[in-house]
């Protein structure tokens, strides 16, 4: 039944992307289409919504005569693609929200509106699939709708070359699932996942599709150091785009990891999950240090969904440990912990993006460096970004708090690990954790703090006007949801509980219920957390605060200049700057982690010139991995080159000779 | 009566297979031209044996054409292009006449190994045929590949055409549609490339195809 409503979604999207050819022409063509894609998204939220919390609900399966003659088109709904509807649906209604706003002011629509509901379309369809056929359509659609998306404003030479290397990213990237699912359909080729399931796969070929799916599925996500497409191609999409691809793309991505390999997959040795939480640890900390170094607003979210995706690695890395040791209670809590971050990384990645979107709507800048003070024009969207920004930080009581803490827990109990490799990875990984999640709060108080704060650098910051009522409801709709998930984790824990039932065998314990809110994912001496607790705590300690203060401190105003460290300068350029206030971390990490130019250019004393100060900070994973990538492609291309221009006697004896070959082989092989 | 239909059908792939040797290191053009037409002519004969045995009327309009153009029309034409080429009397250089030949017996091999496997399920007279068919077709693309002139290049790719239609005759109820587009195909391609090596000879004055590639401007194998 849910997939029924769910296909019905899909096919409305679709004729909603196509309506879109023609209405896109019409000036009320974009709110009819982006109203269209919001109500289906929602039917299908609704509805996912609903199999998740009926107790009775069956894993439902369906299956269309459309497609590979002998194959069919299967479709399947059980609860890990219940919850990935979900995240998808609520990332794709809110983006539709904010884009009847948004969307108003785009340049060229018809470059948007049929790619748009297309793209939530086909992100639905990788969800629902149940072969491996159709899987990989589906992937391929949502890819090409999104490089489509990437390409909307086509003219600037950077967007070129972002969707370039997107559509390069994406072609290797399903290239690799492709062989994956060729290895686990086997020669019978059963592309049906039922049939996968039911084979259990040779070590050696788990290992082979480990790895496939890791550079796969990683591609798309952003694990390093197959992230450098997505700084480029998320900002250069137009905002509520990138928020999806931000948000919602990359939980595709991990959807697909999980689906094939805790579901698929099932059984894979202790030391896989080595691999998985070495790229996870990697990347949450080069993520999140690559976003402070970034002054490009949309730039600098997307370097950070890199970290976010890290720290969705290390639940699904630790829950692979534990369950191949057996621990399923500690798989439950790890893959509760991953699960739970997709779920709120999508909620507060979009509310980001949003927030960014608007800021490029009032000033059409997305440089911190010409932003600053927009929190007196621009107050009710400072608001909802500073709600993000608390909560992608992960602190309490917001939901990104809830997630990384269960991380933690997670991590605190691999002493129970038996392998010494183990042992000694997990906590590594949480040391890196840790370190990340402080990165990020320096991150975002950069973020928030250059943005909002502050000084106007720049004519149009200091003239920007608040945006409109849709992108604004889209923006607090998103952070209401982030306090309710973060005050009522309870609610969000139990929704998950037949996900990693289905997947791990166990679930973590049952919060709803007293004592109030309060989750305890182990045991009551271990540890608990109550988000309710803090809430409660900070109003009345803030209420009591701002009381005190009102009551007891004088009440007489005053009025007096900004203390400026002593030099009245009435520059706004003395400001902290995005770049000055990153630098200190630069300077720590940046011989070894980024390739740093710093030039400082001071005049010498006497001198009239102004002082030059020159930064460019690039991206190591180009040096060390793309670049001698791309020469040893040019190099075999150049060598092969020779091919070209032999004689017809030469081609006619390489023809014989590979028929030789494979005669040969055939031969051999009977 | 089975054992002499196998043992005659065996008889005449084996002398087309023996006819394949000879060209493939025959060097004087006419010479060459005339072994052709002889394995055209077993062709025709194997075909029409299987025709007789398979009771399969239809092979022996597959054996007729093959008489006809491949046996007499095809020869005899090569026969005048080549007199007005006035090529008839040259020898061409074979390359490598003793490794050429210890190739192509490695070629009978590896068909021999490669069909008696795989045709289990069938019965033992198609099993040769295909194992001899398959030899011939492999030594008429060496027969391609080892030789410079243009004309004898064109007799290679003729020879495997021989083989192919010795492999269809052999597979039972092929359907004459296919071999009269066979055939056709064969005589358009032989108009082509007739057409070809007289163009060849007009702008090169030579159909030594490594003219062709001196005229491209890259290295030739002549050196």
């Amino acid at each position: 039944m849910v997939a029924v409503i769910a296909l019905w979604c899909v096919a409305a999207l679709a004729i909603v992307a196509a309506s879109a050819t023609i209405l896109g022409r019409l000036a009320v063509g974009t709110p009819i289409i982006y109203a269209g894609s919001l109500v289906a998204s929602l039917v299908a939220l609704a509805a996912a919504l609903a199999h998740l919390l009926d107790p009775h609900a069956a894993v439902a399966t369906l299956t269309l005569p459309i497609g590979v003659p002998w194959l069919g088109t299967h479709f399947r709904i059980d609860p890990l693609s219940a919850f990935f509807l979900i995240v998808t649906n609520l990332g794709g209604a809110a983006a539709s929200l904010y884009a009847l706003g948004y969307g108003r002011h785009e340049a060229a629509p018809l470059r948007v509106l049929p790619y748009f509901p297309a793209y939530l379309a086909g992100m639905n369809l990788v969800v629902l699939a149940d072969d491996a056929f159709t899987f990989l359509v589906a992937w391929e659609f949502m890819s090409l709708a999104s490089w489509a998306l990437v390409l909307a404003d086509h003219r600037a030479p950077e967007n070129a070359r972002a969707a370039f290397i997107y559509l390069v990213m994406a072609s290797f990237g399903t290239l690799c699932l492709l062989l994956a699912f060729g290895l686990l359909a086997g020669p019978e080729g059963g592309y049906v996942f039922a049939t996968i399931r039911d084979s259990h796969p040779q070590p050696v070929i788990a290992s082979l599709v480990l790895l496939l799916v890791l550079v796969g599925a990683g591609s798309k996500a952003g694990l390093v150091p197959l992230h450098v497409w997505l700084p480029l191609a998320h900002p250069a999409a137009p905002s509520h785009v990138s928020a999806l691809m931000s948000g919602v793309m990359t939980k595709v991505a991990v959807y697909g990891f999980i689906r094939i390999i805790f579901d698929l997959v099932g059984e894979l040795a202790w030391w896989h999950s080595l691999i998985v939480l070495a790229l996870a640890g990697l990347t949450t900390v080069l993520g999140v240090l690559y976003a402070l170094m970034q002054h490009d607003l949309k730039r600098l979210l997307a370097y950070h969904t890199v970290e976010n995706i890290g720290i969705i690695y290390i639940g699904l890395g630790l829950a692979l440990a534990f369950k191949a040791n057996g621990i399923d209670w500690a798989a439950a809590l790890a893959l509760t912990a991953g699960l739970f971050h997709v779920l709120n990384h999508s909620i507060f990645k979009s509310l980001l993006f949003f927030g960014a979107g608007a800021v490029l709507t009032a000033t059409h800048e997305r440089d911190m460096e010409r932003l600053g003070g927009l929190i007196h024009t621009m107050p009710k969207t400072a608001f909802a970004f500073l709600i993000g920004c608390i909560a992608i930080s992960a602190l309490p009581p917001l939901n990104g708090f809830v997630s990384e803490w269960l991380t933690f827990q997670a991590i605190l109990v691999s002493p129970q690990l038996p392998q010494w490799g183990l042992k000694l990875m997990v906590p590594s990984v949480g040391a890196l954790l840790a370190l990340s999640a402080a990165l990020a709060a320096a991150c975002f108080v950069k973020a928030f703090g250059v943005t909002f704060l502050g000084r106007s650098r720049s004519h149009a910051a200091q003239t920007a006007k608040e945006v409109d009522r849709f992108s604004l409801s889209a923006m607090f709709i998103l952070a209401t949801l982030c306090l309710l998930a973060g005050v009522l984790p309870g609610v969000v824990i139990d929704i998950l509980a037949p996900v990693t039932q289905s997947l791990v065998g166990s679930v973590v314990p049952k919060h709803a219920g007293p004592p109030w809110f309060s989750i305890v994912p182990i045991a009551e001496s271990r540890s608990s957390y109550n988000g309710m607790i803090i809430l409660l705590f900070l109003v009345i300690s803030g209420w009591l605060t701002a009381l005190f203060i009102h009551r007891f401190a004088t009440r007489a105003t005053r009025r007096s200049a900004i203390w400026d460290c002593g030099y009245p300068d009435p520059s706004t350029a003395t400001q902290y700057s995005s770049s000055s206030f990153a630098m200190p971390i630069r300077r720590v990490f940046g011989t070894t982690v980024f390739d740093v130019h710093e030039r400082i250019d001071m005049p010498r004393p006497g001198e009239m010139r102004a002082g030059n100060f020159q930064l460019k900070v690039f991206d190591p994973a180009w040096r060390m991995v793309y670049g001698p990538l791309t020469r040893l492609v040019d190099t075999a291309a150049n060598r092969l080159n020779a091919l070209q221009f032999l004689t017809i006697r030469s081609y006619l004896t390489l023809t014989f000779s590979a028929l030789i070959v494979l005669l040969i082989v055939v031969a051999a092989w009977s | 009566m089975t054992s002499i239909s196998f043992d005659v059908a065996h008889l005449l792939a084996g002398s087309m297979l023996v006819l394949s040797f000879l060209l493939l290191y025959q060097d004087r053009i006419t010479a060459t031209l005339n072994v052709f037409a002889l394995q055209a002519i077993m062709l025709s004969l194997a075909v029409a044996w299987q025709a007789l045995i398979q009771e399969a009327p239809h092979l022996m309009v597959t054996a007729l054409i093959a008489l006809t153009v491949k046996g007499f029309v095809i020869p005899a034409a090569l026969h005048r292009i080549v007199r007005r080429l006035g090529i008839h009397r040259e020898i061409e250089q074979v390359i490598g006449g003793g490794p050429t030949m210890l190739t192509g017996l490695g070629l009978v091999a590896l068909s021999i190994l490669l069909v008696m496997p795989v045709g289990q399920g069938v019965s033992l007279l198609t099993r040769e045929d295909l194992a001899f068919a398959l030899a011939v077709i492999l030594l008429g693309l060496l027969m391609m590949i080892t030789r410079r002139n243009a004309v004898t290049q064109i007799i290679g790719f003729m020879s495997l055409e021989n083989g192919l239609v010795l492999a269809a005759s052999g597979a039972k109820g092929m359907p004459l549609v296919v071999e009269f587009s066979v055939a056709f195909s064969i005589l358009i391609a032989f108009i082509v490339f007739g057409v070809f090596v007289f163009r060849i000879r007009e702008r090169f004055d030579t159909v030594d195809v490594s003219a062709l590639d001196r005229f491209r401007g890259e290295r030739s194998d002549h050196s």
